[in-house]
């Protein structure tokens, strides 16, 4: 196979894999007319480009065949994940957890518990896909069975998507150039798009609608928070999300969750927030390191989440006339 | 004895993930042990022997790092027979992109941080093009999408090499690293193995302590920049 790949004229080659002209271009080589194959191209390469490159010409023959197959690959569609079953381990003080959960793709299930109870080492056995070789000794299965090395080691093609509270954005780019370039690494067909729908979706999450020209670097909590709801939804190729508490300046969660179970999700969320908490289909109660219960959201929790929703509702009005400038002297009417 | 080499750019983090590995082995029982390379000061080993761990440090001063770490490893080898580990890790920092530490049969790492923006893993040398394992860090501070869009960019750089985010602070991520030094190749001695590559070549005055500045002291391995407007037929 390296064979016919030394054989094939570098013009067709960078024509048909434009990674491999991205990966010369990176190494500072120029390709020339590109008439010549590959392999010949390589040997007439002087040694001191070679050098300065970094690689070996056997090497970068090694490399670039693999960088074709990488490519290939990842342009194929991923195979739907349809649930994902959680085996319980042991708590903080060794008592076994006797749980097992079995999360299907669009259910939301909710991680409640005090800070330091161990939310947060569910939610990291969950991104490892652990195999009882964690500290809490639990194992996770994918589809009923044990994940291969490929999908533990595959990191953008991680099962996983989280998105956590301290994030930043590193890349000074537009919104929609950074959607842009997230969807090209996706390599999904309609790249542009894509970024729009990403970005309307997102701004029909939000209260502050942000323009696609806007910086990143510029947008507010809320709006950032939309935005990566929007694209873990749309865009990333995890169909495991977690999340780590959402915050509720600017973001309307009930969309948000609704869009994320929509697009066949699981979703798990880690969170103090009631109206969060109540959403979700059930919730793992985390105390002392272990999943002390699995609580089904009951009928009485639902009517009273609308309730809280209702009166959320009203919070948020009045904190959007605050916002406008108006007086809050009217006596405020609570629902019953 | 099992011997990785770790390296990466100044601060992505490489002292805290091996730190995190080096908790989890030590604590399935096996004997880890650090041999620290750097260029002027470390306070690395103190964070070392802070928590136990044996550690044995070398300093490049004027000496280019790279060079001073193969010229120094198989003593470092042979310290960590002398004092009976199970798992040796050597970290040297790469002071430059065209850092090329990694031997040929050694298990090799590169530690790259998520914050230095999605460009920069094609911009990393041998010291990550050749690596087996690459680990990137600073993950949970970064947005999903630089992380997968980074992920890709490490992909694309080292097509061959498996690749995992891990957390210095929390250790999320810290037991794949620790799996698969556990799985790195015993490494009874270093004669007469290559390094994958060949490091940043320099052998001119400049080298051994020339500081005059002028044609005439460019001698040995020079190499000068082009300037298209100089080059005949061409416009500035």
């Amino acid at each position: 196979m390296s064979g016919a790949l030394e054989r094939t004229p570098l013009h067709l080659l960078l024509d048909r894999h434009p990674c491999v002209g991205d990966f010369l271009g990176a190494l500072g080589l120029d390709a020339g007319d590109g008439q010549r194959p590959l392999g010949d191209w390589l040997r007439h390469l002087p040694d001191e480009e070679l050098f300065d490159a970094g690689m070996a010409r056997e090497q970068m023959l090694a490399h670039i065949q693999r960088l074709i197959g990488e490519v290939e690959d990842m342009a194929r569609a991923s195979r739907p994940l349809r649930s994902l079953t959680l085996l319980g381990g042991r708590d903080k003080s060794g008592q076994a957890e006797n749980v097992e959960l079995e999360v299907r793709a669009g259910e939301v299930v909710c991680i409640v518990g005090p800070t330091g109870s161990g939310k947060s080492r569910l939610l990291a056995d969950i991104e490892c896909l652990a195999q009882g070789d964690t500290p809490t000794g639990r194992r996770i299965l994918l589809d009923g069975q044990p994940p291969g090395d490929e999908r533990r080691y595959a990191p953008d093609r991680k099962l996983v998507a989280q998105l956590s509270q301290n994030m930043n954005f590193v890349v000074d780019l537009s919104v929609r150039d950074f959607i842009t370039l997230h969807a090209r690494c996706r390599m999904v067909a309609d790249v542009e798009g894509m970024a729009e729908q990403v970005i309307a979706c997102a701004n029909g999450l939000t209260g502050e609608k942000f323009s696609p020209e806007v910086s990143v670097t510029q947008l507010s909590g809320g709006q950032t928070r939309a935005l990566m709801i929007a694209d873990a939804a749309l865009l990333s190729a995890s169909p495991v999300v977690l999340i780590d508490e959402i915050e509720n300046a600017g973001v309307d969660r009930k969309r948000a969750l609704r869009l994320l179970s929509g697009g066949d999700k699981i979703v798990l969320i880690s969170t103090h927030d009631p109206l969060l908490a109540l959403r979700g289909d059930r919730r793992l109660v985390i105390r002392n390191g272990g999943i002390a219960e699995v609580i089904t959201t009951g009928d009485g929790e639902r009517d009273n989440l609308e309730r809280l929703e209702t009166l959320d509702g009203l919070l948020m009005d009045v904190r959007d006339r605050l916002r406008r400038g108006l007086r809050i002297e009217d006596r405020l009417e609570w629902p019953h | 004895m099992r011997l990785i080499t770790v390296a990466g750019s100044p601060s992505v983090g490489k002292t805290s993930v091996i730190l995190r590995a080096a908790e989890i082995l030590h604590r399935d029982g096996l004997a880890v042990g650090i041999a620290k390379f750097d260029s002027l000061s470390t306070g690395d080993d103190a964070l070392y022997e802070q928590r136990g761990f044996p550690v044995v440090t070398g300093l490049a001063g004027a000496l280019c790092p790279d060079h001073y770490f193969v010229s120094n490893i198989e003593d470092c080898l042979a310290w960590g027979q002398r004092r009976g580990l199970d798992v040796l890790i050597s970290e040297s920092a790469g002071l430059c992109n065209r850092c090329s530490p990694h031997i040929d049969g050694i298990y090799a790492l590169c530690v790259v941080d998520a914050l230095a923006g999605v460009h920069t893993p094609r911009k990393i040398g041998p010291m990550l093009r050749l690596a087996d394992l690459v680990v990137i860090t600073k993950g949970d501070i970064v947005s999903q999408v630089e992380r997968e869009v980074f992920a890709y960019q490490v992909r694309l750089a080292n097509p061959g090499a498996r690749a995992l985010f891990c957390n210095g602070i929390t250790g999320q991520g810290a037991d794949e690293v620790a799996r698969a030094l556990r799985n790195a190749p015993v490494v009874p001695e270093l004669e007469g193995r290559h390094l994958r590559f060949p490091m940043p070549a320099a052998v001119c005055p400049y080298c051994v302590g020339e500081t005059a500045i002028g044609e005439t002291h460019q001698r040995g391995n020079v190499k000068k920049m082009r300037f298209r407007d100089l080059e005949s037929g061409v416009n500035p």
